[in-house]
C-alpha cells in the first residue's frame, strides 16, 4: 500500500490550499479529485470576489484557480484527479477508484477532507422533468461548456448564487424571467442584486415555486404566495412562461466521508446541516483526520481558501514539520483572516455558527 | 401518484409517509422500509426533502431528525473495479 504523510480529499479551493501549506512545510501530500480538472467550483465563477485586497476581492474566481494551480505545479504536489474516494477507515486508510476502473488504498498519518458540497433541491409537483436543475449545474453547463441550460429561465432563491448565477444567464443570452425568494427580504449582496434588478428582472419575494408544468420537460411555472406559516396562499398561484427552473436555495456539506471515518457531527441549519465537529485547527473528533471547506459549514470560497490553509498548517505541525512557535505564529495569522472575512452584515452570522461548533468541540472533548 | 421523492429509486411522498406509518422514524428506517437514498446518487438529492417530510409527518423539528447513516462505496462504482 502506497504511503502518504497526509491525503487531501477534493482539489477545489480548500484542498489545494491545504495541500499546498503541507507541501510547502515539506510534507509528502496526494490530493484526490474525482473530477477531470482541478479547482472545484473556482473555474466556473466568472464573478470578482469579494473581501479585502489580502483575499483577492476583486479577482475573478477563474484566475484566482489558475494561482492555485501553479502553486501546487510549483510545489510538485501530486495530484490524481478522476479519482474517486469511496471511503475512509478509522485507521486511515484511504480507498480511491481511479477513472472507474481501478481501486487501491493508499496509507495515511494525516488526512484532510475538503470534499465541499452539494445543491440542495426542493421536491415540488413536476421537479424531475427535465429542464429542473440546480442553479451551479446550470453554472458550469454555461462557464464550463458553453451550453445555454435554457432559453427562458425561473429563478428559485435569491441568494449570491441565485443573482450571480442569473447574472450571467442574462450575460450568455437567456432571458430570466423571475427570481423567486420565499423569505420577505432579498439575499444576495446588493452589487450583484443590484445588476439583475437593473436589467429588468422581477423579483418575486414571499413566494415559492408550486409546480412545474410541461408534458416531456419544463413548459411554466406555477408560483405562489406564502403566508407567515410558510403555507400556500390558495389563490396567489402566477403562472410564468419558462423552460428551465434553476433551484439556488442552498448547499449540503458532503459528509459521508467524515462519517465513515467514525467523526461526530452537529447540526447547524446556518451552515447546511450535519457538520464534522472541529477544532480551531481544523481537526476533527477523530485524531489526525482534519476538515476545510463547505464540508465544515457552507461558506464561500474565500474562507475555504483560508480554512485550507488553517488545515494544512496545522496537519503539517502534527507531523512536526513545524515547531510550536511557528505554527502558532501561523495560526493566528489564519484565524486573523478568517475573522475578517467573517463579520459585516453577512459574515457575522457564520462566525456565530463557525464559533458554536468550536465549543461544541470542547464540549465532547469533556465528555 | 404523487410526486416523486427519490428520483434514482423512483420512490414517491406516499411511499415514504406510508413507511411513516408504518414506524419508520429516521432517515436510515425510510432508506430501509423503502430504498429511497440507496440509488446512485446515495441520497445526496434526496436526503434532505426526505428530513423535512419526517420532520412534519411526526411533528419533529427537522434538526432532531438526527443523521443518516453511509455506507462505502460513497460514490456510484463497477463491480470490475474492486478486483
Amino acid at each position: 500500500m502506497k504511503k502518504y504523510e497526509v491525503v487531501v480529499v477534493g482539489a477545489g479551493p480548500a484542498g489545494l490550499s491545504a495541500a499546498i501549506e503541507c507541501a510547502r512545510a515539506g510534507a509528502k501530500v496526494l490530493v484526490a479529485d474525482e473530477n477531470n480538472k482541478p479547482g472545484g467550483q473556482l473555474f466556473k465563477q466568472i464573478h470578482k470576489f469579494f473581501g479585502s485586497k489580502e483575499h483577492k476581492a476583486g479577482v475573478r474566481g477563474i484566475y484566482i484557480g489558475e494561482q492555485l494551480l501553479k502553486e501546487t505545479e510549483n510545489l510538485s504536489i501530486e495530484v490524481w484527479l478522476g479519482s474517486e474516494v469511496c471511503g475512509i477507515d478509522a485507521d486511515k486508510s484511504v480507498w480511491i477508484i481511479k477513472n472507474k476502473e481501478e481501486s487501491c488504498c493508499v496509507k495515511a498519518e494525516r488526512i484532510i477532507i475538503a470534499s465541499g458540497a452539494t445543491e440542495n433541491s426542493i421536491a415540488f409537483e413536476g421537479w424531475t422533468l427535465p429542464g429542473v436543475m440546480g442553479a451551479g449545474a446550470a453554472q458550469t453547463m454555461m462557464n464550463c461548456y458553453r451550453v445555454l441550460p435554457g432559453k427562458r429561465v425561473l429563478m428559485i432563491g435569491s441568494g449570491n448564487v441565485g443573482v450571480i448565477v442569473s447574472y450571467q444567464l442574462l450575460q450568455a443570452g437567456a432571458e430570466v424571467v423571475g427570481i423567486v425568494e420565499a423569505a420577505s427580504a432579498l439575499g444576495g449582496y446588493g452589487v450583484h442584486t443590484a445588476k439583475v434588478r437593473r436589467a429588468g428582472v422581477p423579483f418575486y419575494t414571499g413566494y415559492t415555486v408550486k409546480r412545474g408544468i410541461g408534458e416531456k420537460y419544463i413548459e411554466a411555472a406555477e408560483i405562489v404566495k406564502l403566508d407567515s406559516d410558510w403555507k400556500h396562499i390558495p389563490g396567489s398561484e402566477k403562472i410564468l412562461t419558462a423552460d428551465t427552473i434553476c433551484l439556488a436555495v442552498g448547499l449540503t456539506p458532503l459528509i459521508e466521508l467524515a462519517w465513515l471515518a467514525g467523526c461526530r457531527f452537529t447540526y447547524s441549519a446556518k451552515l447546511g446541516g450535519h457538520i464534522p465537529v472541529h477544532n480551531k485547527y481544523m481537526e476533527t473528533t477523530v485524531k489526525g483526520i482534519y476538515i476545510a471547506g463547505d464540508v465544515s459549514g457552507i461558506e464561500e470560497a474565500s474562507t475555504a481558501m483560508e480554512e485550507g490553509r488553517l488545515a494544512g498548517i496545522s496537519a503539517a505541525w502534527s507531523l512536526g514539520y513545524y515547531d510550536d512557535q511557528e505554527a502558532e505564529i501561523l495560526i493566528e495569522e489564519e484565524w486573523r483572516k478568517l475573522n475578517l472575512l467573517r463579520c459585516g452584515q453577512f459574515g457575522v452570522n457564520r462566525k456565530v455558527s463557525k464559533d458554536e461548533i468550536l465549543n461544541k468541540w470542547e464540549e465532547m472533548r469533556n465528555e | 401518484m404523487s410526486k416523486i421523492i427519490c428520483r434514482c429509486e423512483e420512490i414517491t411522498e406516499d411511499e415514504i409517509i406510508e413507511a411513516i406509518s408504518n414506524g419508520a422514524r429516521s432517515v436510515t428506517e425510510i432508506k430501509k422500509f423503502t430504498r429511497a437514498g440507496m440509488g446512485l446518487c446515495q441520497g445526496r438529492t434526496c436526503r434532505k426533502s426526505i428530513e423535512r417530510i419526517l420532520a412534519r409527518e411526526t411533528g419533529r423539528k427537522v434538526e432532531d431528525i438526527g443523521i443518516s447513516s453511509y455506507r462505502k462505496p460513497v460514490r456510484p462504482t463497477k463491480m470490475g473495479s474492486m478486483k
